[in-house]
C-alpha cells in the first residue's frame, strides 16, 4: 500500500514542529530555513498551510533533471534526490510547478521532501495531525492533481 | 518499424526511452556524433570545477542502460537524408533505413566573424572535447577571455573563477545575460561578478585575435587589447540543420514542426534545441532551447512517432536558471511583459536580490528574479495554469515574494476555497 502525506490545513496551528522535525532528521540541525516542508501563514484568514512535494506522478523534476539524479524510490513512491548524482544544475527547481524543490546553498545541491524513506518526520513531530502519513487513495488529492494537468505538457500518454 | 534518432542528447535519449516504453518490438537506433556515451552539456561546467568526473555528465549511469532498452546506440554522423528512400547517409559510408525519424540534432556554436578567431587558444565550451582542452588552458593564475555573457557564458563563468584563473568577460550588449534579464537584473548581476573580482566589459565587442608571444592578444574596440592564455568563445549557439539541405525538411531558425513535432514531411519528426516548437506564452513556434523543453519533446515527439500524431504539445513555457558565482538568476514565460500589462517588482541592490513578476490581467504570464532559491517552480506552475490571481494580484503587487502564498491560496483549502 502506497501511503502520501495528508495535509489538513485547518488542524494547523502554525507551530512549526514539522520544520523542525525535518531539518533535524534530514540536515541534522534545527533550521527552519532548511526544512523541506514549508508551513506559509496567512494571517488575514487566520490560517497556516503545511507544504510540501507531493510526490506527483508526471514528476516534472525527474524529467527535467539532465543527469538522472532523481529517482522513484520503489518501496515508498517518492522521488528522490541522489546527492552524490546532482550536480547542482537547479533545473529542476524551476520545472516543479508547485515550488518544492529548493537549491541548498550550503551544499551545492537540491533537496526535496523524501517522505524520510518511509517515516516521515513532519507527521510524526505534528501534535494536531494537520500532518499525516497515510493510504495514498486517502488523501483526496484530487486539488492537487487538478493543478497537475493544468500544468501538464509531457504527461504520460 | 525501425525508428531512427540522430542526436543522442537529452531529447533523443528521452525519444529512445519513451519509444520502447510504448513499442516492445520496434527497432530503434540512436545516431550521435561524438565518441562518449550520450552526456549532459548542462553538466559540463560542473565538470570544470571538478565537482564530477566525465561519467557524472552521462545522461544515463548504467552502462548497459541502452542495451537494456535494446536500443542501439551507433557513434557516426549523418551527412544526409533522403527522405524519399527513408534512408540517412553516414559519414562512415553507411547508410541507416528508417521508418521513423526524429532529428535532435541539437545545436553548435557559432563563431563571430572576428579576425584571428581560428587562432590556437580560442575554444567554445560546448562538447565534453572543449571541456577537456580548456581544462588544460585555464590554470590558476591564467589570463582567460571569455567572450559572450549570455547564458552559456555565464554558466562557465562560475567554472572558470572557480579554477582560479584572472578572467575578464567581454559581452557586446549593455548588459549580462541579455535574453535572460532586463536591464537592472543583467546590471546587478555584473556588480556582482565584479564584486568578486571579475572584469566584465559590456557594450564591448572583440575585434581581433592574435597569437601573442605568450598565448592570445585579444584586442577589444575600447582599444585595449588583453593577453590571454586562452579566449572563449560563447557567442551563441545554430540550430544543426546543415545536413537537411535538400531533403525537404523545411527549417527557419530551426527545424519548422506542427503541435505534433513533426516536420513538413510525414515520417520525420523533431524534437529538442533544433526544433522550433510552440511557445507555451506566446502560442507561436521558436527554438527554445532549454532541457526541460526538450525533455517534453522527446516525450511527445516519440508518442507520436510510435502511435501516429495523438499527443499534441501544449507548448512549452521558456524558463532558465542560471547560477553565476552563487548567484542565482532565473526568468520564467513572458519576463519581459505584455502589453498593458502590470508589473510587480522588488530590488534590494545591496544584496543582489531581485524580484519582477508580470501580469496580464489578473494572470501572471511573466518573471525574472536575482538570489531566489527557495519555491522558485511555483512561478512557472503559476505561469502554466493561468491562474486567476483574483485579490492575490494586488498583495503580489505589494509584495511579490507571496507568490507561494498567491498559489496556496489559490489551490488549498484555506479561505475562501475551505
Amino acid at each position: 500500500m502506497l501511503r502520501s502525506l495528508h495535509i489538513t490545513p485547518e488542524k494547523c496551528t502554525g507551530c512549526l514542529q514539522c520544520e523542525m522535525a525535518c531539518s533535524f532528521e534530514n540536515e541534522g540541525v534545527f533550521n527552519p530555513a532548511k526544512s523541506r516542508i514549508k508551513v506559509f501563514t496567512f494571517h488575514e484568514e487566520g490560517r497556516f498551510v503545511p507544504y510540501t512535494c507531493t510526490q506527483c506522478a508526471e514528476a516534472w523534476c525527474m524529467q527535467a533533471c539532465p543527469v538522472e539524479a532523481i529517482v522513484v524510490n520503489a518501496a515508498t513512491g517518492s522521488k528522490d534526490v541522489l546527492e552524490d548524482v546532482c550536480v547542482g544544475c537547479k533545473v529542476c527547481t524551476i520545472a516543479c510547478p508547485f515550488g518544492t524543490v529548493n537549491y541548498n546553498q550550503a551544499t551545492g545541491k537540491v533537496i526535496k521532501c523524501d517522505l524520510c524513506g518511509g517515516d516521515p518526520a513532519c507527521a510524526t513531530a505534528c501534535p494536531t495531525e494537520a500532518i499525516t502519513y497515510i493510504d495514498s487513495d486517502m488523501t483526496g488529492y484530487e486539488r492537487m492533481r487538478a493543478w497537475a494537468s493544468k500544468t501538464d505538457t509531457a504527461a504520460s500518454a | 518499424m525501425h525508428h531512427v534518432i540522430v542526436g543522442a542528447g537529452p531529447a533523443g535519449v528521452i525519444a529512445a526511452e519513451t519509444l520502447r516504453r510504448l513499442d516492445r518490438d520496434a527497432k530503434i537506433t540512436l545516431v550521435g556524433d561524438e565518441p562518449e556515451p550520450p552526456y549532459s552539456r548542462m553538466a559540463i561546467p560542473y565538470l570544470l570545477i571538478d565537482k564530477i568526473k566525465e561519467p557524472g555528465t552521462y545522461l544515463r549511469k548504467d552502462a548497459e542502460h541502452f542495451a537494456a532498452r535494446n536500443a542501439e546506440v551507433v557513434h557516426d554522423r549523418v551527412g544526409g537524408v533522403d527522405t524519399k528512400r527513408q534512408t540517412l547517409s553516414l559519414t562512415n559510408g553507411g547508410k541507416l533505413k528508417y521508418d521513423r525519424l526524429l532529428i535532435a540534432t541539437g545545436s553548435h556554436p557559432v563563431s563571430p566573424p572576428i579576425p584571428g578567431i581560428d587562432s590556437a587558444g580560442v575554444h567554445p565550451c560546448w562538447t565534453l572535447e572543449d571541456a577537456r582542452a580548456i581544462m588544460k588552458l585555464a590554470k590558476p593564475g591564467a589570463n582567460v577571455v571569455l567572450m559572450g555573457a549570455g547564458f552559456i557564458g555565464c554558466i562557465i563563468l562560475e567554472a572558470l573563477a572557480s579554477r582560479g584563473v584572472n578572467l575578464t568577460v567581454v559581452e557586446m550588449e549593455n548588459r549580462m545575460v541579455p535574453r535572460m534579464l532586463d536591464e537592472t537584473a543583467g546590471t546587478l548581476l555584473k556588480q556582482w561578478c565584479e564584486s568578486k573580482g571579475v572584469r566584465v566589459h559590456t557594450s564591448t565587442k572583440v575585434t581581433a585575435v592574435e597569437a601573442a608571444k605568450k598565448g592570445l592578444g585579444v584586442s577589444l574596440d575600447n582599444g585595449d587589447t588583453l593577453e590571454a592564455a586562452l579566449l572563449i568563445s560563447a557567442t551563441g549557439v545554430r540550430p544543426n540543420t546543415q545536413f537537411l539541405e535538400g531533403s525537404g525538411v523545411d527549417t527557419d531558425q530551426g527545424i519548422l514542426v506542427n503541435a505534433y513535432l513533426q516536420t513538413s514531411v510525414e515520417h520525420v519528426y523533431a524534437a529538442g534545441d533544433v526544433a522550433q516548437g510552440r511557445d507555451f506564452s506566446t502560442g507561436e513556434y521558436s527554438v527554445q532551447a532549454i532541457q526541460p523543453t526538450a525533455a517534453d519533446h522527446g516525450h511527445i515527439a516519440a508518442t507520436n512517432m510510435a502511435g501516429g500524431n495523438t499527443l499534441e504539445h501544449p507548448g512549452s513555457v521558456n524558463m532558465n536558471v542560471l547560477d553565476t558565482l552563487g548567484l542565482v538568476s532565473s526568468s520564467f514565460g513572458l519576463w519581459m511583459g505584455v502589453d498593458g500589462g502590470d508589473s510587480a517588482t522588488l530590488t534590494d541592490r545591496d544584496r543582489y536580490r531581485y524580484l519582477n513578476l508580470r501580469f496580464d490581467g489578473d494572470v501572471l504570464v511573466g518573471a525574472s528574479a536575482l538570489g531566489l532559491t527557495q519555491h522558485v517552480g511555483v512561478l512557472r506552475g503559476l505561469i502554466q495554469t493561468r491562474t486567476a490571481l483574483g485579490r492575490w494580484k494586488d498583495k503580489l503587487l505589494d509584495d511579490p515574494t507571496r507568490v507561494m502564498e498567491a498559489y496556496l491560496a489559490g489551490t488549498q483549502a484555506i479561505g475562501a476555497n475551505a
